[in-house]
């Protein structure tokens, strides 16, 4: 019994993490397990009994795969617009000394200390008052502005990691700015540049309320989502954010092992 | 490029491939700023403009079919706030509440990952990250599924008789969970945990193992350890995290929209609603702005707090 005491408290910290771990992972669970359901009405609450349905036919419900595929687009346009300007601020903030710095620096941060609500709100204004339509454009901006600020925190902390000495070497070599930028400076900021623009991604991709403003009739994905929830949740949004979740985690046991693998050879 | 016989031309002895001074210096000096022009124009227009834009917003009167005027009609925010402070004062708390369980679910885990899973840190690092990849309106209807009155969840608690306290508490309604304040801050504290976790991790991460060696050398126990070592070293985390819980937390309307009823409607609920149903603009800026402001006063309060506090 002393034993039995002696190990809980040893590992109380563990098991308490592992708790939290099962609280995040138990809403994932329920999604999958539900993604085999046949519902008897329109809303997937409760569960009736087991059927492959929803797997079989992901489309079969009007709109889902049409916003589903309006939100890829979105978000690998709005990555790609994130990424490119956000890296130019970052090598501008890591690079260089310059008076407007302070101020800038403010400007990239408020966007990630401001309710995303607030954001909507007043873009939203700013579109209705000038009399610009709302759709794919709009949300476009809108995303491309959230996740600026995410990008450049992401780029800026790994180049100013980064060994300056290392662009002197190249320099001293004969390399052109040119080729220094290309062969030393980028290869060395590429993680950051990656992570940056999978985190775009992601929220881009996930993105509700600043959409919710913004889009007009224009429906992406979690506005489907959140359409649903008021007139009946289909099987198929378990059976897409099931299919959402194993892809990201096959795409993460990928890298994980090709790394590995480099790392060993 | 010609050379021509001026002043500033370097004699003929100067090594031939000495740039000119002053050109390229200024060039080099712009280069900063061309760099930023695109992303901070980015940011200017579509971020910053309209939050001034919806400031003038806030102080005009009219509306949809007429438009709206500039009239300085501060009554607006009077009214705003005499109407909504209920929802406001439910914001701070509901988010305050599911800030503090995020650190108290959170700091486990964090410290898990960072100190006890050994080979398993990689795995259990996708596990907390992954759900992310689930859309989290989905996940966050899940939570409908597991709070549902018939689910196991009720019932276990309910033959526990603690339903019976909450709702004594007033957190829970009868026999339910669902579409009362817990299922809302359950549903809160669920969405943000992993913004809470991340910041955590990577402060802790840093923390060299051997103070805690050295820590229990010099006779602290493991508990000491934690207060006097760890839990300081930590507080970057712990700020970062909190906030990064905190104000997305206070702005959300979805938790109380799809957990929640209408007793537990929070600001972003009715500035959602001002704006995209009711249409009036001028008290859905207002709201927002007064929002801003509340949560921007937080956090620097906080930051200053925190920042200057002597933490050990």
């Amino acid at each position: 019994m002393t034993a039995l005491t002696r190990w809980i408290r040893r590992n109380l910290v563990v098991i308490a993490g592992i708790g939290t771990l099962a609280y995040l992972i138990l809403p994932n669970v329920v999604v999958l397990v539900f993604s085999f359901n046949k519902p008897n009405g329109r809303f997937n609450y409760a569960w009736q009994r087991f059927s492959t349905d929803a797997w079989t036919d992901p489309c079969g419900v009007a709109d889902l795969c049409g916003s589903l595929s309006l939100s890829l687009k979105i978000a690998i346009w709005a990555t790609i617009g994130a990424t490119v300007l956000g890296t130019m601020i970052s090598f501008a903030l890591a690079r260089y000394r310059f008076r407007a710095r302070p101020a800038v620096n403010s400007l990239i941060f408020l966007p990630m200390a401001m309710p995303e609500v607030v954001m909507a709100a007043s873009l939203a204004t700013l579109f209705l008052n000038m009399g610009v339509d709302f759709g794919f454009w709009t949300i476009l901006i809108a995303h491309i502005m959230f996740c600026l600020s995410f990008v450049v925190t992401a780029v800026k902390a790994r180049v100013m990691s980064m060994d300056p000495r290392l662009e002197q070497a190249a320099q001293d070599l004969y390399a052109s700015p040119a080729q220094t930028f290309l062969r030393v400076t980028l290869p060395i900021a590429a993680p950051g540049i990656a992570a940056g623009a999978l985190l775009s991604f992601a929220l881009s991709f996930d993105d509700f309320i600043i959409t919710n403003f913004n889009a007009g009739s224009t429906v992406t994905f979690p506005m489907f989502v959140w359409g649903s929830a008021q007139r009946g949740t289909p099987v198929q949004i378990n059976v897409i954010g099931t299919a959402m979740f194993a892809v990201a985690v096959l795409c993460v046991l990928v890298g994980q092992l090709a790394g590995a693998r480099r790392k060993r050879s | 490029m010609t050379v021509t016989a001026t002043p500033e031309a370097p004699p003929d002895d100067a090594p031939p491939h000495k740039p000119p001074l002053i050109k390229p210096a200024v060039r080099k000096r712009l280069v900063p700023y061309w760099l930023l022009l695109p992303g901070i124009l980015w940011l200017l227009v579509f971020f910053a403009a309209p939050l001034v834009y919806q400031a003038s917003t806030s102080v005009q009167t009219g509306s949809l079919e007429e438009g709206f005027k500039v009239t300085w009609h501060f009554q607006t925010y009077w009214d705003a706030l005499t109407e909504y402070y209920p929802h406001f004062l439910r914001s701070v708390l509901y988010a305050a509440t599911a800030t503090v369980l995020c650190l108290l679910l959170g700091y486990p885990l964090a410290y898990l990952i960072a100190f006890r899973a050994g080979r398993w840190r990689n795995l259990v690092m996708i596990l907390v990250i992954a759900p992310f990849f689930t859309s989290f309106l989905i996940r966050t209807l899940a939570w409908k599924t597991i709070l549902s009155d018939s689910g196991p969840v009720v019932g276990a608690l309910n033959s526990l008789h603690v339903l019976d306290v909450t709702s004594y508490l007033g957190i829970t309604e009868g026999q339910r969970v669902l579409a009362t304040p817990l299922a809302v801050v359950c549903g809160l504290t669920y969405n943000f945990l992993p913004f809470m976790i991340l910041p955590l991790y990577t402060s802790l991460e840093r923390i060299d193992p051997r103070l805690h060696e050295a820590a229990g050398d010099l006779y602290a126990r493991p508990f000491t350890t934690f207060r006097k070592v760890t839990f300081p070293l930590s507080m970057p985390g712990v700020v970062a995290g909190t906030l990064l819980t905190f104000i997305p937390a206070a702005g959300d309307y979805i938790n109380a929209e799809l957990l929640g009823s209408t007793d537990q409607k929070m600001i972003g609920n009715v500035i959602q609603s001002q704006f995209l149903r009711v249409l009036d603009y001028p008290t859905a800026a207002a709201l927002s702005f007064i929002l801003m402001a509340a949560i921007l006063t937080m956090v620097t309060v906080y930051i200053r707090k925190s920042g200057t506090e002597d933490l050990v």
